[in-house]
């Protein structure tokens, strides 16, 4: 049988029953945030849709993202998306390497010019003209204007890729930038996460399928039906939260009683992702359900934005130096005021001429 | 700067840098005041200054009948908001983890319900005030800019602090950016505006029981 070129022939090679296949329709629907009257559109869309070309490029990271879509447990929408694409250059996952692979991408691009999607994942060092890190002598830098030159659009996984994440963190010693720092005239999808979320990867992908075009975005280019709304609004344990219910420790009694982890440092209130819906693990739990608070992994800077366990009210920076430093300032020019006044009250008492008696009557005479 | 960036950047040297302006200056002021000294008293002492200027301190915080020569209103609207005020600041959950950051000291947190009714008796308090600023025509004219500045400064917190505890109207981020960003304008504001009254204020009454003390009188 020949290379299935739609995902109905691709479905057909994988003997997934046309109910399997409207079960996973129904699912990508609703988890692009569509009414289920929308369904029958998904599916016809990914039926006739054809196989795109997909250039996935890793640059600094650490493969937790595309670990993250990998080890979904099969048969999952994400795998079934993920065989649907035709992954044209993965580094990590292809077989070839070195120049073959290289090759692959090239012809990949050649073939599909002005088609495929890039999908990358780490940010890209740019100090010292991007030598820090390079693929086949090829700079990452050089790399992703070279491959995204002819791609229909990006898709920038994980936080890394979409904020500059970890290697981005204060000092940022490779000069690492996110992709939307680097290209411009191509449409880019943000799909944040310290890894993101499989579905929400799948979901984007399906989106594109299905109408040809990214999802809307929010002001940090992420597609609202996910990071539309925060962890804190979706939360189970808000309830406690409004009460003032908190878990002091990991293992006191409100930790046991499933109480809000805001004094334990949760930055659910200002993180935008899907984790309390969608949840990880073919929905088993989220860390929030496991016990410890939201590290805020989907928002730009999280490294830098102070302690995981500190609570989000609470600052960040130490305030002892500078407290000491503002006491002695002070007292310091408190006093130059105060000898400044005793002075100026001491040089009118030298000045205070006295009214005599005699003065007196001079002036009455 | 992102609202993310702004955030980071209000919880970190906004933090600090507001601290330490309210730290400097309040030091500044206290001393300066201190240094402008009295002429000493050569009359010989009845009663020892201070320690009725510290019970003077105390007691003048607390309502007593002499209060109400000038009616009910400013008495009422001064302890609403004044309570109002310091509740929702030191018995807010999320405030104490703030003072626990800095000092490593806390203490019990009223419910959230309560602190919701004390912001609200706070603001609440404020307006009236203000409405009364407006209607009485010797307060009206004995006021500057720096009573309506001072006004402005001190509701901020609370206004910004509900709408963030409720999400109104803006995402949570930018609440809380615009929340904290108001308390540290008013940290900042304390030691230069009238707002220094909330040091000055112990002093003056100790100076005044401090007097009444040495002259072995009653404050
Ligand atoms: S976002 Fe996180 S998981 Fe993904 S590559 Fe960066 S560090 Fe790894
Ligand atoms: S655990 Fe976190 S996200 Fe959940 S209610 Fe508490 S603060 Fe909000």
């Amino acid at each position: 049988m020949a290379k299935p070129k739609t995902l109905a022939e691709h479905l057909e090679h994988h003997e997934v029953s046309r109910r399997g296949f409207l079960k996973f329709c129904a699912l990508t629907t609703s988890m692009m945030a569509l009414p289920p009257s929308m369904i029958p559109t998904v599916a016809r869309a990914l039926e006739t849709a054809r196989r795109p070309s997909v250039i996935w490029l890793s640059f600094q990271e650490c493969t937790g993202c595309t670990e993250s879509l990998t080890r979904s447990h099969s048969p999952t929408i994400e795998n079934l998306i993920f065989n649907y694409l035709s992954l044209d250059y993965h580094h990590t996952l292809q077989a070839a390497s070195g120049e073959a692979a290289e090759q692959a991408r090239e012809a990949a691009m050649a073939e599909n010019h002005g088609q495929y999607l890039v999908a990358v994942d780490g940010s890209i060092p740019v100090k010292d003209g991007g030598v820090y890190s390079t693929i086949a002598g090829i700079s990452n830098l050089e790399m992703l204007k070279q491959t995204v030159e002819g791609a229909a659009a990006v898709v920038a996984i994980g936080s890394c890729a979409a904020f500059g994440g970890l290697p981005h963190a204060h000092p940022n010693p490779t000069g690492a930038v996110p992709v939307q720092d680097l290209v411009h005239d191509k449409p880019v999808v943000n799909v944040s996460g310290c890894p993101p979320i499989p579905v929400v990867i799948s979901g984007v992908l399906a989106h594109y399928l299905t109408f040809g075009r990214i999802p809307d975005l929010d002001g940090y280019g992420r597609p609202l039906s996910f990071f539309g709304t925060s962890i804190h609004d979706r939360c189970y344990r808000r309830p406690y939260y409004n009460k003032g219910l908190f878990a002091e420790t990991f293992d006191d009694e409100g930790a046991k009683n499933g109480w809000c982890l805001f004094k334990l440092g949760c930055k659910g209130p200002t993180t935008y992702n899907a984790c309390a819906t969608a949840k990880w693990n073919q929905g088993t739990s989220f860390p929030i359900q496991s016990g410890h608070g939201c590290i805020g992994c989907s928002e730009p800077h999280f490294w830098d934005a102070g302690g995981f366990y500190q609570p989000l009210s609470a600052g960040i920076a130490g305030v002892g130096t500078l407290a000491g430093v503002a006491v002695v300032a002070g007292a310091a020019a408190g006093t130059a005021a105060g000898l400044m006044h005793h002075a100026k009250r001491k040089q009118a008492q030298r000045q205070h001429e006295k009214v005599t008696v005699a003065d007196l009557k001079e002036s009455g005479s | 700067m992102t609202g993310v960036e702004l955030l980071i950047w209000v919880r970190g040297p906004g933090l600090q840098l507001s601290l330490a302006a309210f730290i400097l200056g309040m030091t500044y002021r206290i001393l300066q005041t201190y240094f402008l000294g009295r002429a000493k008293n050569l009359a010989e002492p009845r009663g020892s200054p201070w320690i009725h200027g510290m019970k003077t301190m105390w007691w003048r915080s607390f309502f007593h009948p002499g209060m109400t020569i000038r009616g009910y209103f400013t008495i009422i609207s001064g302890y609403t908001f004044h309570l109002g005020f310091i509740i929702t600041l030191l018995f807010f959950d999320q405030h104490i983890e703030l003072f626990k950051s800095w000092t490593g000291l806390s203490w019990p947190a009223l419910p959230p319900l309560v602190i919701t009714v004390t912001a609200v008796l706070g603001i609440a308090a404020l307006v009236a005030v203000l409405v009364d600023r407006f209607a009485d025509p010797v307060r009206y004219l004995l006021s500057d800019y720096q009573d309506y500045l001072c006004w402005v400064l001190t509701v901020l917190p609370l206004v910004t602090g509900l709408l963030l505890v409720y999400k109104i109207w803006l995402p949570y981020t930018s609440l809380l950016v615009v929340h904290i960003i108001s308390f540290e304008i008013l940290l900042v504001a304390i030691p230069f505006t009238k707002l220094s009254h909330v040091f000055t204020i112990f002093i003056a009454r100790w100076y005044n029981g401090a007097i009444a003390g040495y002259k072995g009188v009653q404050s």
